[in-house]
């Protein structure tokens, strides 16, 4: 219908509009997320094609990804501005467990890859 | 072996006695010949043993004329010529090297002999050892032999003292310390008396020979026998490693007895069944077992063959089995125990007796047939059935001068078996039905020859089967074995004795009672009749044919047939193929696919890149100071470090090498990155406040 056409159209364009508005590093950060989680798609999409026999590595592989995005996801929630409840921790501070939880998620996919 | 004789000679004589009251004896043949020469090997190194062992072969193969080797005679006459040169001999050494060299005709030194001669003569003097005297006595004695001159002096004295040694049942013991008295010892004490009155210049006291012949009567009279008039020694076996059993102690009394008879004048006062029991002791081992049975069984028959008291004659039978049909004539030998020609004499038949106990007195004298020197009879005069018999004979010496030369044992007794062709006759086998009594069907068979009959029966019926023996002279017959067996086509088999009465051989199979027996198995029974006897010479076993046999269905608590005997070899047959299952591989994708994707898996970080790059990422925050840029740097490189120290886990590292790294490296790395996240912080909260 058309009427629905053009409402769906508006409300991307606001949408867009207001994303504009969020600052670079969470922008940097949203980018991030998008990108392991189509990787994730990418690898399901395999396993769908060629089945999963070394089921473990498909695991890792896709665990990883997601793990990484939930990890990029609570560092986003951490370095916002607008978050009154992490007011008081400094981005630093956040990026610096996102990197170590990063590096101890990536040695656990490591072992479990095979 | 003297752990190997009491055995062997106990089983030898079970043997002898199994064979009821007759005494199953032949002379020395040629067998006891090869039994000889595979007894007394030799060894490796060419001897025959030691000393006492080469004496024996030497001797065991003089007496039987066995030709053997010329090396083996060389190595013993080199033993016996060591042995007596040797200053460290021994009596007993020098007692077998000098015999040696007396049976072998060896060439030793006069003054080797002079030598051995008075150091023989030292020990004679010294010792009052039984063993000692007989050694150093027999020693001289040998010597003596050869033809070296050699006189004892002191004779009497030296007799004696062996004649102290005496008890008073006629034994010996070993000397005056012991309280054990030995057959054995007497032998050897008899021989060295023997040895004694030889050796002597002046002449023995008579009275003390008279003595020692009164000391021999005595001592036969421990003598043992069996029931077939067979005589020996033996003694308590209270020692086991002093036991010698019977033949070597018998040997040894044989020896002490001969010698001692032919050294004196006179003649002793031995039973003459005694000396024929002892050489038939000898004959009835047969072909002895071990090397010493050997020669104490040769040497004992050939001293008896030639002694001066009796000679034994013996009886034998060349064949045990006379056959009715080929006419055969009942032969019987009397010869020596080596089977030389026996003086003139009368061979009588006087008795037989059947194994019913029925005597048939026959006292027929038997012929003889001068060229191959046998007694022989034709039995057909005698009218004797197929059997087992026990013939009584007689011995009568033609001179009566013979008498006190030679003994016969009076009456012999000998087991033969007389066989014949049983007629089988009037053989008839067919089925009745179980009520009537009548035959429903019956057929006539002969049984010598092989026709099969084809029969059905049902469990309501029986098979009867009858037929008649009867013996060449027209009498009853009854076999040892008459069985019928009935074999099914699976494998099991029933076996049943046919009965007989005085008239025929008749059995009946009701099969009604039977059903249980045959395990309810119908189908085809294959029959089978066997005849059989000893004094049968046409035994048979005869397949009859087949019975179709029709039986109720097996109730649930019948007995199941037994399981068939399994071939035991089959297990050593080729085994089951086994297949194995292995897990099928899971399918990979093809590799173009693989790879296409790998490269697809990277696109979104290409994208990502691509991302940043329209975002505007800079790098304007990086420290400029050189301290926190090269921390900040440091940080990148190691996380960079880190992130690569993964990868070589992946490819070939193990968990706790890149746990090792991993904590270096992360010490590093918060070290580091704490220095530069700080800084960080410092100058951010700087320009917020600012």
């Amino acid at each position: 219908m058309p009427k629905a056409a053009a409402d769906a159209k508006l409300l991307i364009q606001s949408l867009n509009k207001a994303y504009a508005a969020t600052p670079t590093n969470l922008k940097i950060i949203d980018l991030y997320v998008l990108f392991a989680v189509v990787t994730a798609l990418v690898q399901v999409v395999y396993m769908g094609i060629v089945g999963s026999f070394p089921f473990n590595s498909f695991l890792s592989g896709v665990l990883s990804c997601i793990g990484t995005a939930v990890l990029a996801v609570c560092l986003r929630i951490q370095v916002n501005k607008d978050n009154k409840e992490f007011k008081d921790l400094p981005p630093e501070r956040a990026f610096a467990d996102f990197v170590l939880c990063n590096l101890v998620l990536h040695l656990v996919i490591m072992n479990f890859l095979g | 072996m003297a752990w190997g004789l009491p055995p062997l000679a106990v089983l030898l004589l079970l043997a002898v006695i199994v064979a009821p009251l007759s005494s199953a004896v032949r002379p020395v043949s040629d067998a006891h010949r090869s039994a000889a020469a595979e007894l007394f090997t030799a060894f490796p190194d060419g001897s025959l043993g030691d000393l006492e062992t080469t004496y024996e072969a030497v001797s065991t193969f003089k007496i039987l004329g066995v030709q053997k080797d010329k090396s083996l005679d060389g190595k013993a006459c080199k033993l016996a010529s060591d042995t007596l040169s040797s200053s460290s001999s021994s009596a007993k050494d020098l007692f077998h090297a000098a015999r040696i060299s007396g049976v072998l005709g060896c060439s030793i030194d006069a003054g080797v002999y002079d030598d051995v001669a008075s150091r023989l003569k030292a020990v004679i003097k010294d010792t009052n050892s039984l063993q000692e005297f007989y050694y150093s006595v027999g020693g001289l004695l040998s010597l003596k032999e050869q033809g070296h001159s050699v006189v004892l002096s002191d004779a009497d004295s030296i007799f004696h003292a062996i004649k102290a040694l005496s008890q008073s049942d006629g034994r010996w013991r070993y000397d005056t310390n012991s309280a054990e008295s030995s057959t054995f010892a007497a032998g050897i004490a008899l021989e060295a008396l023997a040895g004694v009155v030889s050796l002597s210049d002046a002449e023995v006291d008579p009275s003390m020979i008279g003595v020692v012949k009164n000391d021999i009567v005595k001592l036969f009279g421990t003598i043992k026998s069996y029931d077939d008039g067979t005589f020996y020694f033996d003694e308590k076996n209270v020692d086991a490693s002093e036991y010698k059993g019977p033949i070597t102690t018998s040997a040894s009394v044989v020896r002490g007895f001969t010698s001692f008879a032919n050294a004196v004048s006179g003649k002793l006062n031995i039973p003459g069944e005694k000396i024929l029991g002892l050489a038939k002791f000898f004959l009835g081992i047969g072909l002895p077992g071990s090397a010493k049975d050997c020669f104490n069984q040769i040497k004992s028959l050939s001293l008896l063959e030639n002694n001066s008291v009796f000679v034994p004659l013996i009886l034998s039978l060349p064949s045990k089995v006379l056959s009715l049909t080929s006419k055969d004539q009942l032969k019987v030998e009397v010869t020596t125990v080596f089977g030389s020609a026996a003086p003139p004499l009368r061979v009588n038949l006087v008795q037989v007796l059947g194994s019913d106990s029925k005597v048939i007195t026959a006292d027929k004298e038997l012929q003889y047939d001068v060229d191959n020197n046998v007694h022989y009879l034709d039995i057909d005069a005698l009218k004797i059935d197929v059997g087992k018999y026990s013939l009584v004979f007689e011995i009568s010496l033609q001179d009566p001068e013979h008498e006190t030369v030679y003994t016969t044992g009076g009456r012999n007794t000998e087991t033969v078996i007389v066989t014949g062709l049983i007629k089988v006759d009037k053989a008839e086998i067919g089925i009745a039905e179980n009520d009537a009594g009548t035959s429903e069907s019956v057929e006539k068979l002969d049984l010598l020859k092989d026709k099969q009959i084809s029969l059905s029966a049902n469990h309501l019926q029986k098979l009867h089967l009858s037929f008649q023996l009867a013996t060449p002279l027209g009498r009853t017959f009854k076999p040892h074995q008459v069985f019928l067996k009935l074999k099914h086509e699976s494998g099991v088999e029933h076996l049943f004795v046919v009965p007989g009465s005085a008239r025929q051989f008749k059995i009946v199979l009701d099969f009604l009672g039977l059903v249980e027996k045959f395990y309810y198995l119908s189908g085809r029974y294959d029959l089978e009749l066997s005849v059989g006897d000893a004094s049968m010479e046409n035994s048979f076993l005869r397949a009859l044919g087949r019975l179709e046999l029709d039986l109720p269905e097996p109730s649930e608590k019948a007995p199941r047939p037994p399981a068939q005997a399994v071939d035991p070899l089959a297990k050593f047959a080729p085994q089951k193929e086994i297949s194995h299952i292995f897990r099928v591989p899971e399918k990979r994708p093809p590799k173009e696919v693989s790879l296409a994707f790998t490269g697809l898996t990277l696109l979104p970080f290409i994208g990502f890149l691509i991302g940043l790059m329209r975002l505007g990422v800079n790098l304007k925050n990086f420290p400029s100071l050189p301290g926190p840029a090269a921390f900040a740097s440091l940080f990148h490189a190691g996380i960079g470090a880190v992130l690569l120290l993964y990868v070589l886990f992946w490819v070939k590292l193990d968990l706790f090498t890149t746990l090792k790294y991993l904590g270096f490296l992360s010490v590093f790395l918060v070290f580091v990155g704490h220095r530069a996240l700080s800084y960080l912080s410092s100058t951010s909260t700087k320009q917020k406040t600012a």
